[in-house]
């Protein structure tokens, strides 16, 4: 039978991630405010501009708003004030 | 992003391109919102016409095959159910020693979990982690950095045992421990979570190289010598591990990979170059011992000389580069010799190229991480990118600025070799979160 040896674990600590909540969903989303959220990434600018022509045919009674951070790749505490500010809801992409 | 503004107070649905579906999961999770709304759409976006992204809209999620637009609407509209509104929080601390077993079930728990590169580790026995130790007098439980695979993800704490024990699986000596030691304060990563792949490249500087046997001889960057091919090894490894994986289709998603990802570490050969050593350009005294870590390793132009075309070889390689991510020139001490009766030092080396790896505006931004990256920044008014971004299109702009390019000397003077490495040493981009200060001091570290 093999020896039973006991060896360190290699991985680091982890953060301990504490209680998130989603935000309270719409009721529905005529009337409101949805930031479109272009994320940089090379043609999500075309991939927005898509979605708002999307709900003008579709949903004529949301009130798109096409937005950018300042730059990829960096969460832009301004730009989301805003947001959070003037918008109701927010879809972001395309990309991480 | 998607998160934060839940937080505010915005319901919100981030969008991904299908191939990401695991890793934006699980990037949600990690960061404590496993119930985020998410939507996909196929991949590729980039390169995609207007009526293909129209088709994208209209078309079904590829992860659930439902309309993608019905999970855009629910994923705002939808009443939040019982497993959204439960906490979830994550507490997932390691423990400092695995349970006992046989070397070869260990081997194999090591291999399934994804601990290793695939290469044969050193088990990291209590007794060998002890001895590891021995090559620094600084505590074990000194907290040592902090690293994560991107921007987007949460970063992991490491100390100076955590770091040992890495060292030991890649096979390294106690006195390379201060050089490992030191790489790992850097914050950045050898093995970053981007599609394209990024590596790091390693420059060890002063007497530390000697004093543990490194070599910038012949076969520098090659695997020829113990100490340049474990302390790369050891810093690829430890990065996997501590920052919280390199797990492809979760934390990993470099499309090709990269062969720098196994190791990548080697000295300059300073006693044979003509020129200053690196790191006492950058501020550091001759007797002090550095390293610097480089982002990138990705492409690679290579070349001989200086010949008497030398200027439209270098303007050739240089031109060829991906212009988002600085150079890394690395030459034989015949190339730098070469240069010196040229009447050039590292200074005006990299100035010259500066000033004359140039491209057309048109080429300039006709590149998909120059659009992701720089463009932003140059809408922004930030220089020199406003400049590029004004020029027209047969107007020809500089890719780089002198400082963007670093030079290395290293090589055992069989050839007049030199190679070009993407290699940013410091600025913006993922995957650096110390972008200033690159250099670190080994000797705190003894």
């Amino acid at each position: 039978m093999s020896e039973r040896i006991t060896v360190h674990d290699p991985r680091g600590y982890p953060p301990k991630v504490g209680d998130k909540r989603l935000a309270p969903r719409l009721d529905k989303l005529d009337g409101k405010v949805v930031y479109l959220v272009d994320c940089l990434f090379e043609n999500s600018d075309n991939f927005m501009e898509q979605l708002r022509q999307w709900f003008a045919l579709h949903l004529p009674k949301v009130n798109t708003r096409v937005i950018t951070p300042r730059e990829s790749w960096v969460d832009d505490a301004n730009m989301r004030q805003k947001v959070a500010a003037e918008g109701n809801a927010a879809i972001l992409g395309v990309g991480l | 992003m998607a998160m934060s503004l839940e937080e505010a107070g915005v319901p919100t649905i981030a969008v991904h391109t299908n191939v990401f579906a695991r890793l934006a999961k699980a990037s949600a999770t990690a960061n404590g919102m496993p119930r985020t709304r998410q939507a996909f759409v196929p991949q590729p976006l980039v390169g995609q016409t207007a009526e293909q992204l129209r088709g994208y809209i209209e078309g079904p999620d590829p992860t659930t095959k439902r309309p993608f637009m019905v999970e855009v609407i629910e994923g705002l509209t939808q009443p939040l159910d019982a497993d959204d509104l439960r906490g979830a929080g994550l507490d997932r601390s390691t423990p400092r020693l695995l349970e006992p077993d046989t070397e070869e079930n260990l081997q194999q728990l090591f291999l399934r979990n994804r601990w290793t590169d695939f290469l044969p580790i050193v088990l990291p026995t209590e007794e060998r982690v002890e001895a590891m130790l021995k090559g620094t007098k600084v505590a074990c439980d000194k907290i040592v950095g902090k690293l994560r695979p991107t921007a987007f993800r949460e970063f992991w704490e490491f100390d100076v045992e955590k770091v040992a024990v890495n060292a030991v699986m890649a096979g390294a000596k106690p006195e390379y421990l201060p050089v490992i030691l030191a790489m790992s304060t850097s914050g950045v990563t050898a093995r970053s979570s981007s599609t394209t792949s990024f590596a790091t490249i390693s420059v060890v500087n002063g007497p530390i190289r000697n004093e543990i046997g490194m070599n910038s001889s012949i076969g520098a960057l090659g695997p020829y010598n113990h100490a340049n091919a474990t302390i790369g090894r050891a810093y690829s490894l430890l990065c996997q591990n501590l920052q919280g994986g390199s797990v492809p289709g979760e934390t990993y998603m470099g499309t090709l990979g990269n062969w720098l990802a196994y190791t990548a570490c080697f000295p300059e050969a300073e006693e044979r170059s003509p020129w200053e050593p690196f790191h006492v350009q950058h501020g550091f005294k001759p007797t002090d011992s550095t390293v610097s870590v480089f982002f990138g390793g990705w492409y690679t132009q290579s070349g001989y000389g200086p010949r008497d075309n030398w200027q439209s070889k270098f303007v050739r390689c240089l031109t060829a580069l991906e212009h988002y991510l600085q150079p890394l020139i690395v030459m034989d001490p015949i190339v730098a010799r070469g240069f010196q009766d040229l009447g050039y030092d590292k200074k005006k080396l990299s100035a010259w190229c500066a000033e004359h790896a140039k491209l057309t505006a048109r080429d300039y931004w006709d590149d998909q991480w120059t659009q992701t990256l720089v463009h932003p920044l140059a809408v922004a008014g930030v220089e020199p990118y406003a400049s590029r971004l004004k020029a027209k299109p047969d107007e020809m702009v500089q890719l780089f600025l002198p400082d963007d390019i670093k030079i290395v000397v290293t090589g055992g003077e069989t050839q007049g070799a030199f190679k070009m490495f993407g290699g940013r040493y410091s600025g913006r981009g993922p995957g650096t979160f110390n972008k200033e200060n690159p250099t670190v001091v080994i000797d705190a570290w003894r």
